[in-house]
């Protein structure tokens, strides 16, 4: 009930083509994020599962029954808007209700749906207000509650938190992901933010310019990057990429190296980098280092442990665990 | 900056400028107040210089005693409303029509605009002999195409005749304020509208019209002002004929063909008094409006 299928679907915006033809299978029940820079096309894809745009050319398959032509409000699918997009003039309880109004639902049902959602989204004390006196975090949840009242085969969320401040986002991230596991329907998340992809996926999908770069679940991309492109867009911070005489020393154009897989030392050992400390970022847990001075890769970013004292201008040794190097060939594509 | 000093010297230099403003408010005010209490013909010989009859309140129940009165007023609240509703309601289709994406769009903007920018009198004078002649108006012409009667317009439809013509001054008013609320409303709240389930129309009804209320009330409130004193739109065309006589006409024919300016200085005071009863009841509906 919400497996979402696209066949060789493409949009052009006059001649400029944003999508070219992508397949694409979502499982039901499944949590997919699709996750890239900006201007990668993942809102289009998005509006394009909605119906809000229409496909140049294939096809899209919502529950096995063929949806390409259906209009938005026909396609059994519920999406959260980045800006919220709350009707300003309707208390929250009329904002919830209105999908269940345009259904012509009973009267008696709608109060009851919206009740419940409200209970599950705590905005019961808030059912009468107008989404002007919310919070951001409420009018999200407000927005939420709208979808949710529809009991739709799928959600489609359009970064959602990216008008919310990072504590708050943290905090309704663990709250969608909890709303997914226990209505075990289909959601679908457009994000640029590879943490959120990361925390929340079970696939993630990796787009650049329109083309899916990867398809897999966040560990999978994690361990397994299929090109420099997934390999320097998932992790945080950054895998380091190295070309040059180190990477041909592994038979590869460029290595990639995440920084937890480096060991820092401040004295000298075989076959260690050697490089000049620039900024040291201490998160207490951990430590980031940046490191200038390693030929093919400036700056390199290391992971040490929370209680390393390194200053600014200090010399480091870096060993990079051979086990964990990943190396890509001259089209960028990993080597096994 | 602002030293005890510099501030009585700014408001001595902006004395002259307030001073003036007031006096030009001031003065016109009350003198109608001060004539309306007088008897004051000057074609009978009477001036300011020979001392003017007190008569208290006589021209108040005069005018009001007039078997013209309560037809003008009528005429008048008539013609306000009718522009209204034609000037808002075609003006909201209006704009919906031009937020649509279409080719040479802000020529047809500029077009759209233009009648607002033809002076009243012009463009009562174009209506009457180009459109309305009853022998040589397109109108005329158009009837006679079609094998009807040409109409008389400002003698058999005089009240709506003046009701198109007003109306048609003001569409491009309510057209372009009624556009730019349009303009402004997020589309992400049309597409959340769109997959919840609603038509077009159900659309229009919940989402649009609501996000105009406010810009719909401010193009009443200003029509309505200006509406309440339109006056050579009906002087060029009826003169006051055929039930056409507005309040505002009415007293320009006490003042002026009859010569009586304390009759006309108390209809202007009723005219004053209904002017802000209409705004109290505007002001209480735009205040619920512009509040939110």
């Amino acid at each position: 009930m919400g497996q979402i299928v696209l066949n060789k679907v493409q949009k052009k915006f006059g001649d400029v083509e944003v999508i070219p033809p992508l397949d694409l299978t979502i499982a039901d029940g499944e949590f997919a994020v699709f996750v890239g820079p900006s201007g990668c096309g993942k809102s289009t894809l998005l509006r394009l599962i909605a119906g809000l745009e229409d496909v140049t050319s294939g096809s899209i398959q919502i529950d096995g029954k063929e949806a390409s032509d259906a209009p938005p409000a026909k396609r059994g699918l519920a999406m959260v808007f980045q800006s919220y997009a709350l009707y300003p003039h309707m208390s929250v309880r009329k904002n919830i209700a209105f999908p269940l109004r345009m259904a012509k639902m009973d009267k008696a049902e709608i109060d009851k749906r919206v009740t419940s959602a409200a209970s599950v989204l705590n905005l019961t004390d808030y059912l009468d207000r107008r989404p002007g006196q919310l919070s951001g975090g409420q009018r999200q949840r407000v927005a939420i509650g709208r979808a949710i009242v529809r009991e739709p085969s799928a959600f489609l969320f359009d970064e959602p938190l990216s008008n919310l401040d990072a504590a708050l986002r943290v905090g309704m991230r663990l709250e969608i992901s909890e709303l997914h596991k226990r209505l075990d329907t289909t959601m679908v998340y457009v994000t640029h933010d590879q943490v959120e992809a990361m925390t929340m996926a079970d696939k993630i999908v990796v787009l650049q310019a329109g083309v899916i770069e990867q398809v897999g679940s966040p560990l999978e991309l994690y361990h397994t990057p299929r090109n420099v492109f997934v390999a320097g867009f998932i992790g945080s911070p950054k895998m380091n990429l190295i070309e040059g005489a180190l990477a041909e020393q592994h038979n590869a154009k460029t290595i990639g190296i995440r920084p937890e897989h480096v060991q820092v030392a401040t004295t000298q050992s075989d076959g260690a980098l050697q490089g000049t400390v620039g900024v040291a970022e201490h998160l207490g847990s951990d430590t980031f280092i940046h490191i200038h001075g390693v030929a093919g890769c400036d700056p390199m970013t290391v992971r040490a442990a929370g209680d390393v004292t390194v200053r600014h201008g200090d010399t480091v040794y870096l060993t990079p665990d051979a086990t964990q190097i990943h190396r890509f060939d001259n089209d960028g594509i990993r080597i096994p | 900056m602002a030293t005890q000093h510099s501030r009585s010297a700014a408001r001595l230099m902006m004395a002259p400028a307030v001073i003036l403003l007031l006096g030009w408010m001031l003065v016109p005010l009350t003198m109608t107040l001060y004539f309306s209490f007088k008897k004051f013909l000057p074609l009978r010989g009477d001036s300011l210089g020979n001392g003017l009859e007190w008569v208290g309140l006589e021209n108040y129940s005069r005018f009001v005693g007039s078997s013209s009165f309560w037809p003008s007023v009528q005429a008048t609240l008539i013609i306000v409303g009718s522009v209204l509703v034609i000037t808002v309601v075609l003006g909201t289709l209006l704009a919906l029509l031009l937020d649509q994406p279409m080719w040479g769009q802000g020529i047809v903007r500029i077009l759209v605009i233009t009648p607002f920018f033809v002076m009243p009198t012009v463009s009562g004078l174009v209506w009457k002999n180009m459109f309305m002649d009853p022998i040589n108006g397109i109108l005329a012409h158009l009837f006679k195409f079609f094998g009807a009667q040409p109409l008389e317009w400002l003698s058999q439809a005089s009240m709506q005749s003046i009701i198109m013509i007003v109306s048609w001054q003001w569409l491009p008013f309510a057209t372009l304020i009624l556009l730019t609320a349009i303009q402004s409303l997020d589309s992400e709240q049309l597409e959340a509208s769109e997959m919840d389930g609603a038509p077009v129309l159900k659309r229009f009804w919940h989402i649009i019209l609501p996000h105009m209320s406010r810009a719909i009330t401010v193009v009443i409130l200003i029509q309505t002002i200006f509406l309440l004193s339109i006056f050579a739109e009906i002087f060029v065309t009826t003169a006051g004929a055929f039930g056409t006589k507005t309040l505002t006409y009415l007293i320009f024919q006490r003042v002026l063909e009859s010569q009586n300016v304390g009759l006309g200085s108390a209809g202007g005071v009723y005219a004053i008094i209904l002017a802000n009863i209409v705004a109290i009841f505007l002001m209480r509906i735009v205040g619920k409006n512009l509040d939110r």
